[in-house]
């Protein structure tokens, strides 16, 4: 009723990244054991999807090297989504084997990034995710697809609106059924997130569209509220706010899902998810890792003893 | 639309200052609030006049106002608790003052061991005073999202006591979210049922951001028309209700949110981040803004 009455979506789907994005943004590495522990207890929560792994060279990924391992070792509860990252073909037929269901590709708005981080150019990529999708499209697999800097580049700078409208349509047009924009160093403010998704808006569906925020400049909560405020209803996070960033050394990244639940909570928008279980998993993973929560709400409410 | 201008209200010195556990020596106080005037701020909360048997981290107030470069076109309102507060404070060369009403009963007798009503006939004496010296009043109302002993706080009661302050002479009501539970959805609320009472113009938000709300709560405030924001260098300032937690949401974060949005503050975001991390090394802590965080390593 209240989220009605604001324009808002009424039901918004947390898409889990922390025991992939999260953790593969760490640097202590984590237990395979640890690894199912934290992805189990997830399951519990009521989170609709859960990033499970990578299946990625452990040479480039040394942290998602346990990929089979946690994939089979993980219970699958009925009704939560468990994709998987394929940066190749044979990632996914390698992730189809351990019974994988769903996977992510991942491509990026900015041609130096790419370059960077997967030593290709952007079409060579968007060629090498063609055919994941053509034989996950013969399995019936679903396919999400991420584009990287979708707000900014560590390397180029500031992006154009239009190459990231024109990326992710490339990316939904072979078969991608979601479209996660992601603000990978986290420069974004509402205004660019908002030119942003107008140019997406204008090629891909509403109902299609993500946003994957990150906290490195605070900025990722009115950024998450500037797009559901247009009407996206897809928003990714990691829980304790796992997972720093790798082009700001020693400064944030992901943004804490407990944060844009307590956020979601106070708009009365149904996320299906119970708070106080994220922050005890929260709990949990940092006392594993060893660290500190970078979730605001589990700090407060741990400290006064209420949520 | 969101306004072309907002005018940030930098509450390092005062409510900052007062909620971090070490004393500040006068003299890092007084470098602080000195720089801070060269970063293109137009109004800085310098100190409080309160007895330094309550606060002691606000014990040199007179030092401080006396002590400090007042620079042209800069504001430098300090805290009266009471008349006696006030005229110490015109005494020390003070040209704007502030004072605090809540919107919560069990909040303000806690606090300041009376009623609401009690509080505000108080300051009526200050009210008085500060007319009859054509000193400018700027009022606080805490609490007005949630508070620490209460829990839900209606809008209405906030509403009232922000009117019955806009009444009495206050030019401007800075609406405190003084444990940061709030949402963008009880902002809205909040200030839909102020914004009857008290014109926009004359209405500020001071969000903490002990919760990690306070950005998009103060951005939903710029969406319904404030223009006028508080904040804090470095985000200086626990929250005493939530111990380890943190408070004023950081003025650094704040601005270049407003950048971002093509709203002009007249801040050199360079220049404050320089000065958060001066008083971040004076005070032997890490800083709470996540731009300067990031920044310092790019």
């Amino acid at each position: 009723q209240e989220s009605q009455a604001s324009g808002l979506p009424e039901y918004i789907k947390i898409v889990e990244v922390g025991p992939r994005d999260g953790l593969q943004n760490e640097k202590v590495i984590v237990p395979t054991d640890i690894k199912i522990e934290l992805i189990n207890r997830l399951s519990k929560t009521g989170l609709p999807a859960i990033e499970v792994t990578s299946f990625v060279s452990s040479k480039w990924v040394p942290q998602m090297a346990d990929h089979k391992e946690v994939m089979r070792g993980i219970e699958r509860h009925p009704g939560v989504q468990y994709p998987v990252l394929t940066p190749n073909l044979q990632g996914f037929h390698s992730a189809i084997a351990a019974g994988a269901t769903e996977v992510s590709v991942f491509g990026a708005a900015s041609e130096s990034f790419s370059k960077m981080n997967i030593n290709c150019s952007i079409e060579e990529s968007i060629e090498k995710f063609e055919e994941i999708a053509k034989s996950a499209r013969n399995m019936d697999i679903p396919v999400r697809g991420y584009v990287s800097c979708a707000l900014g580049c560590p390397y180029e700078g500031n992006i154009i609106p239009a190459k990231v409208a024109e990326v992710s349509k490339r990316l939904y047009s072979m078969g991608c059924y979601e479209i996660s924009l992601g603000d990978t160093i986290g420069v974004g403010t509402p205004g660019s997130m908002k030119r942003m998704l107008e140019a997406v808006m204008k090629e891909i569906p509403l109902s299609a569209l993500a946003v994957h925020c990150h906290d490195t400049y605070g900025q990722a909560l009115a950024n998450i509220l500037t797009a559901i405020q247009m009407g996206v209803a897809v928003v990714d996070s990691s829980v304790a706010g796992l997972g720093g960033c790798p082009y700001a050394k020693g400064a944030t990244g992901n943004v804490a899902t407990e944060d844009v639940i307590y956020m979601l909570n106070g708009l009365g928008i149904n996320t299906g998810v119970n708070l106080y279980t994220v922050m005890e998993t929260g709990n949990f993973i940092c006392t594993a890792l060893n660290k500190k929560t970078n979730s605001k709400v589990a700090q407060a409410s741990f400290n006064t003893g209420t949520i | 639309a969101f306004p072309k201008r907002v005018k940030v209200v930098e509450v390092g010195p005062r409510d900052g200052l007062q909620n971090e556990k070490n004393v500040v020596p006068t003299a890092v106080k007084i470098n602080l609030i000195n720089m801070l005037s060269e970063t293109g701020l137009q109004v800085i909360e310098a100190t409080s006049f309160v007895s330094p048997k309550w606060v002691p981290q606000m014990a040199d107030h007179t030092e401080v106002m006396q002590g400090i470069n007042k620079l042209p076109g800069i504001s430098y309102p300090v805290l009266t608790p009471n008349l006696k507060g006030f005229q110490a404070a015109v005494a020390a060369g003070a040209k704007e003052v502030s004072i605090f009403g809540a919107a919560s009963e069990l909040f303000t007798k806690k606090n300041i061991n009376c009623s609401i009503e009690e509080s505000l006939e108080r300051f009526d004496e200050v009210m008085a005073a500060a007319r009859a010296a054509s000193i400018p009043v700027r009022g606080y109302v805490s609490c007005v999202l949630g508070c620490p002993y209460e829990g839900k706080i209606s809008a209405a009661k906030v509403a009232e006591v922000s009117k019955k302050m806009y009444s009495m002479g206050c030019y401007e009501i800075s609406l405190g979210d003084t444990i940061g539970i709030g949402t963008p959805g009880s902002m809205k609320e909040m200030l839909t049922a102020v914004m009857k009472e008290v014109p926009v113009g004359a209405l500020a938000v001071h969000c903490h951001d002990t919760y990690g709300q306070a950005l998009a709560n103060i951005l939903v405030a710029l969406q319904m028309g404030v223009s006028v924001v508080d904040a804090s260098v470095a985000g200086l300032g626990g929250c005493p209700y939530a111990q380890g937690a943190s408070g004023n949401v950081a003025t650094e974060d704040l601005v270049y949110m407003l950048n971002g949005l093509g709203i002009h503050t007249g801040v050199d975001l360079q220049k404050l981040m320089d000065t958060g991390t001066f008083i971040c090394n004076a005070l032997n802590r890490r800083t709470n803004s996540k731009v300067s965080q990031a920044s310092c390593r790019l």
